[in-house]
């Protein structure tokens, strides 16, 4: 008998863990350090939501649901993209129900990638869309953003990028974690690419309603995007409900029903429970949506400029719930900033570079802290950079 | 409606600089319109939300019922300013429906608040009727939830 075969396969072998795992455990053992380190809103889920699962549970609705959700949630689903972003959906055929926008992502790359194909990838970035690419046979190839286009993806940044075998865009707007959100002339310079060069459009909108200088503008609205754009979205981040693990999909017939078939025989359908508390949340949670926006809002104005006051130059991020300010005028690198700050001053800050080579001089400050926390985590954060740059 | 009465209804001991840095706007601006909302009596007053029952003070509240007869030309006006002056009386709503007006009577102990309905408000002249409900226990108070509640836990890093 030879030498045992390695029992994980290579292309799982070889994907390096998320730099956001290695700092979370140095978090870890800190315990009394304020997080500015979190992902998700502080908010609990709205409580008319929560009811709705708890009454859900005592008809004993615990059974299987179509895989592509339930009826009544696809098209409450359709009815408030509609309303809120103008963007019309057929509920039988182009909306599809996943547990979470993290899996609406993954379903994307397995049903559009053949092997090789490349995966244009707007960078800083959230942590999942490379290795989903990866490990969907794809190839990712990373467009760098930078702070003096306020990290939105520039069209010529991604024509220079195109490779051979360029299959789609995987971009996210309002942005983790820049907090950047993509304007009209910018959304349609990449439609024109995207038509031009025959690729689609992977679009993670899970911010959505999270814009404070008015409503956002879904790629899919722009004219000629609709038939080559995957919208995702999920109800984690606007409606509080991280653990719900509820997203969706949207997206031409043909697309969406085939990412439904691989949907279908990876996990059956979402949880039943978890799906009636996000219609009730789409049909009555409007006003707490608001609130909690209102209260990110004035959160996002104290920790930008605090942040600036300190002599960290950050741009003014217009949605999700991020500031993502340079530390380059401490010398320090990006993870050298948040080792430090979180050992001598115990605030946890996320190194840019966890997000990409090109967050590399940022660090992510999530603002989904309570202010009385964020202004102390800035009092701190203050004083370390007044340490550093002496 | 208006972000700063939003922001002082939450917390009222905000300064007119912290408000301002929430708000976006200039402090002197923010200073302006709070004298202004104060002069106009949209604020009408600071107060903390305090629970008594925690600082060991004893307070009962009745829930009194009042039927009165309507005063020609002063409607239920005239009765209901005699009864709002009392220091006993917490909060006074007129009412739809089976009764006139709504007299929340604060008192020390049960009997304060019955010598109250009965030696005060019962007496006076329209007062038709009166029926009495004590609290036993405030949930929520103002929109306030009065129990302590346990924080929830996060991840301290996440994606």
């Amino acid at each position: 008998m030879g030498r045992p075969r390695p029992r994980v396969a290579k292309g799982v072998a070889d994907l390096p863990p998320s730099g956001i795992r290695r700092f979370f455990e140095l978090v870890e053992r800190i315990p009394e350090a304020i997080s500015l380190g979190i992902g998700e809103p502080d908010f609990t889920t709205p409580w008319r939501a929560r009811e709705a699962a708890i009454y859900s549970l005592e008809r004993g609705h615990t059974h299987y649901t179509p895989s592509r959700g339930i009826k009544e949630l696809r098209y409450a689903l359709a009815d408030y993209l509609e309303r809120r972003f103008a963007v019309s959906y057929d509920p039988d055929q182009e909306l599809l129900i996943t547990i979470g926008a993290s899996e609406a992502i993954d379903l994307a790359v397995r049903t559009i990638l053949e092997p090789g194909d490349a995966v244009l990838i707007p960078e800083p970035c959230f942590v999942s869309y490379a290795p989903c690419t990866i490990l969907a046979g794809g190839t990712p190839v990373s467009v760098r953003t930078v702070a003096e286009h306020g990290f939105q993806l520039q069209a010529h940044d991604l024509a220079a990028a195109h490779v051979k075998g360029g299959r789609a865009v995987l971009m996210c707007y309002p942005n983790n974690p820049t907090g950047a959100v993509m304007d009209r002339p910018g959304l349609e310079a990449v439609v024109a690419l995207a038509e031009e060069r025959d690729l689609l459009i992977i679009s993670d909108e899970v911010y959505a309603e999270l814009r404070y200088d008015g409503d956002h503008l879904p790629v899919a609205a722009i004219p000629g995007a609709r038939e080559r754009t995957i919208l995702v979205g999920g109800f984690s981040k606007a409606w509080a409900m991280t653990g719900w693990r509820l997203g969706f999909a949207a997206g031409p017939a043909e697309i969406v029903e085939a990412m439904t078939r691989v949907h279908s025989y990876t996990t059956m359908c979402p949880p039943t429970m978890a799906q009636e508390a996000a219609l009730e949340a789409l049909r009555t949670c409007d006003d707490e949506v608001a609130r909690m926006r209102r209260e990110y809002n004035r959160r996002r104005r104290v920790i930008v400029g605090r942040l600036n006051e300190m002599g960290l130059d950050c741009f003014e991020p217009r949605g999700a719930f991020y500031a993502f300010p340079s530390i380059a005028r401490t010398g320090l690198t990006s993870e050298q900033f948040a080792e430090r700050l979180l050992v001598e001053e115990q605030v946890a800050v996320v190194p840019g570079t966890a997000f990409g080579a090109s967050g590399e001089g940022f660090v992510r400050c999530s603002y989904a802290t309570s202010l009385p926390l964020i202004e102390e985590a800035m009092v701190r954060m203050a004083r370390f950079v007044g340490t550093v740059t002496g | 409606m208006e972000e700063i009465l939003l922001l002082l209804q939450e917390d009222a001991r905000l300064t007119a600089a912290q408000a301002a840095e929430r708000l976006g706007l200039p402090e002197q601006e923010v200073k302006q319109r709070i004298a202004q909302l104060e002069a106009d009596k949209v604020i009408t007053r600071y107060k903390a939300v305090i629970n008594w029952e925690k600082a060991g003070v004893e307070h009962v509240y009745g829930f009194i019922e009042v039927r009165v007869s309507p005063q020609r030309g002063l409607g239920f006006d005239a009765i209901a300013a005699r009864i709002m002056e009392f220091p006993e009386v917490h909060s006074l709503y007129l009412m739809s429906g089976t009764y006139d007006l709504m007299v929340v009577v604060q008192g020390k102990s049960m009997k304060d608040v019955a010598y109250f309905v009965a030696e005060r408000l019962a007496p006076l002249d329209h007062v038709l009727s009166t029926a009495t409900h004590f609290v036993l226990k405030p949930y929520k108070v103002d929109g306030d939830i009065m129990a302590e509640r346990t924080e929830t836990k996060r991840l301290s890093v996440t994606p």
